[in-house]
């Protein structure tokens, strides 16, 4: 009889849940922790099954993607030697961090331009924004391609793919940097230029901190999205250039685990960044506390 | 003879095509506290922006020691202001905001830390340095923001309705508080309320705003005692507003009966309008008295009853101490300095 109260108090049940016996309940959370966790499990199995067997077969030895021959490295050191893909990592990476770098700081003068204008026109610049962001891919990157061959000022290449990426990538920097700088407190930029900040500084100084998250944010998912894009690379690319989505492409039309090593590559950089990513800001944060108490204790 | 800091010369502002300030003419002196009273939308948060540099007059001049400054642009001011909400940097410590002016002046380390904690001990946060600002109390933060604005040692100190946020004995202490900050640092404080109370209790000089225009400028005993027409008497304390004819120096009627003042100046025979402070008026035995009528209520309200009497032609209010129990026939009486005789205001 205790034990009944104790867990009516602790689980704030419903009344038909009262009459269940405390043994039964017991049994009843057991099964449905032991149901959550298959589920988390199998959704987990599912998700990361095709990477670990992809991370695995770079290490086989023969040729085959089903059967393991054994382990070597043979894989890797074909990807260190294939120029086409070295070529099209550098091209990558480049056009990733050069179209994030002028997508985030267009988008996020954009962003804040559009807090000061008018409504009418702030909700239509920022519907017109949403459009890239919804439409398919292919017909981004069909409309980029004739664009770009009927202009005919850029020959087509890097220049095109670069800023093909940082067309696609501007809508994200704006949507994800815009919400914060709605949310600022308008006087804020005032109380800086109070206080003998030029308009440039207030800038710096105080509207950039306050919307750091949304611009890291920004920056995170124009890299992401830069970096991974196949389908508006593929068609406003030429002259050879290509970036690793188009190389991979190219080469599952027969069976070759140089990709395997190179999506293994892949994942590690990724897997390091989100550490990284998730970690400073937790490490940063126990420094500042412990600087604190250190600074309690010596007062 | 005080100098003027800061002289507005027939300002206005328009707003589309709206007219928020009508021509405003005001001078500002050295050392004074200056409140600007008014309803909301009166206009006074604008002079306040105009003087901070915020808004750009549409015409008039905005003199600061003497020279044109309506186009200097804020940051070469010699101004701060404590804004409403306070508008705290969030990510900066309370050291770190008080700092923020004296950083972006490149001052020396040592004398930053200096006048901070001199700043921080003349508001009350000794001891607060390293705390985040947003895990103050409303009253904390506040002291803060006066701290970040006077720690660059301007001239004048714009305050647009600092105390708003912060609950009724918070107010009252804050209130007392800026006044011995403004008297210890001796500089110029221009503040902002809509609460007349506030206003009368803090300045030197109250200017008092309706719709875009000034109605009055004196001190706070003045604008209580002499307000110049309805409005200010209205806004200013509860009143009892009254038409009348003057009918000569220190003789005005009203309600068909004749009464003596103290005013003078005013055309023989002018329409005039009369006010009388209910806490002027004293209630006696109906023969006593010229006015006579009924009490029909009385409220309870702390120091004072207040009591309404209904008179053949009107409704008097009337503050006292004692006790009258409804239905009673009074009279009122009130000495001639008690008459406050005004022009009467077009509409």
């Amino acid at each position: 009889m205790k034990k009944h109260i104790e867990l009516t108090e602790n689980d704030n049940v419903n009344e038909d849940n009262l009459k269940v016996s405390g043994k039964r309940k017991d049994k009843n959370m057991k099964s449905k922790k032991l149901g959550s966790i298959l589920y988390i499990g199998l959704v987990f199995f599912f998700l990361y099954l095709p990477i670990f067997v992809t991370m695995i077969f770079s290490f086989n030895s023969s040729k085959s993607l089903t059967r393991w021959d054994g382990f070597s490295l043979r894989w890797y050191e074909r990807l260190w030697t294939d120029r086409d893909i070295i070529a099209a990592v550098w091209v990558s990476v480049s056009i990733a961090l050069l179209a994030t770098v002028v997508s985030t700081i267009l988008g996020t003068i954009t962003a804040i331009g559009l807090s000061k204008c008018r409504k009418v026109l702030k909700e239509w610049i920022l519907n017109v924004n949403n459009i890239p962001v919804l439409n398919p891919d292919i017909v981004t990157a069909i409309g980029l391609m004739i664009l770009f061959s009927s202009i005919g000022f850029f020959e087509k290449g890097y220049m095109t793919m670069l800023f093909a990426h940082i067309i696609f990538c501007t809508p994200y920097v704006i949507t994800s940097v815009y919400p914060k700088v709605r949310a600022l407190d308008v006087n804020l930029a005032n109380a800086a230029m109070d206080l003998g900040a030029t308009p440039f500084q207030a800038l710096t100084k105080v509207i950039f901190p306050m919307i750091k998250p949304g611009i890291f944010a920004g920056i995170l998912l124009s890299f992401t999205m830069s970096f991974d894009d196949f389908v508006v690379s593929y068609f406003v690319t030429g002259n050879g250039v290509s970036n690793i989505s188009i190389v991979v492409y190219n080469m599952t039309k027969r069976t070759n685990p140089t990709i395997n090593a190179l999506s293994t590559l892949v994942i590690i950089v990724i897997v390091i960044t989100m550490l990284i990513v998730n970690l400073v800001p937790m490490l940063a944060k126990r420094q500042d506390k412990t600087n604190m108490k250190n600074e309690r204790n010596t007062k | 003879m005080r100098n003027k800091i800061v002289e507005l010369k027939n300002v206005t502002k328009n707003f589309g095509n709206q007219q928020v300030l009508k021509g405003i003419d005001l001078n500002i002196y050295e050392n004074e506290f200056l409140t600007l009273l008014g309803p909301s939308g009166c206009g006074k948060t604008t002079i306040l922006r105009i003087i901070a540099g915020f808004e750009e007059p549409s015409g008039g001049q905005v003199l600061f020691n003497g020279i044109e400054f309506s186009k200097v642009p804020p940051y070469k001011r010699e101004v701060n202001t404590v804004f409403q909400k306070y508008a705290l940097f969030p990510f900066l410590n309370v050291e770190e905001n008080v700092a923020f002016g004296l950083n972006l002046k490149k001052t020396e380390k040592g004398v930053v830390g200096e006048k901070v904690s001199r700043m921080l001990k003349l508001v009350g946060l000794e001891g607060f340095e390293k705390r985040d600002v947003d895990r103050l109390s409303g009253g904390q933060q506040q002291r803060v923001a006066i701290a970040r604005a006077l720690v660059n040692e301007p001239k004048v100190l714009l305050l647009d309705e600092p105390l708003g946020a912060l609950d009724a004995k918070l107010r009252k202490e804050m209130q007392v508080e800026l006044k011995k900050i403004q008297k210890e640092v001796g500089i110029t404080f221009i503040f902002v309320t809509h609460d007349q109370e506030e206003a009368l209790s803090m300045s030197d000089t109250v200017v008092v705003m309706n719709q875009g225009t000034i109605q009055q400028i004196g001190t706070p005993v003045d604008i209580y005692n002499e307000p110049e027409n309805r409005f200010v008497a209205d806004f200013i304390g509860e009143s009892n507003i009254i038409d009348g004819q003057m009918l000569r120096d220190c003789l005005v009627r009203f309600d068909g009966m004749d009464f003596e003042c103290v005013d003078k100046g005013f055309k023989d025979n002018e329409e005039v309008e009369v006010v009388l402070r209910p806490e002027d008026l004293v209630i006696v035995k109906p023969q006593e008295a010229q006015i006579r009528g009924r009490v029909t209520s009385v409220v309870f309200k702390g120091v004072h009853y207040e009591i309404l009497i209904e008179t053949e032609t009107r409704e008097y209010k009337v503050h006292t101490t004692q006790f009258f129990e409804t239905g009673l026939s009074v009279g009122i009486i009130f000495d001639k300095d008690d008459v406050h005789v005004m022009y009467k205001m077009d509409y």
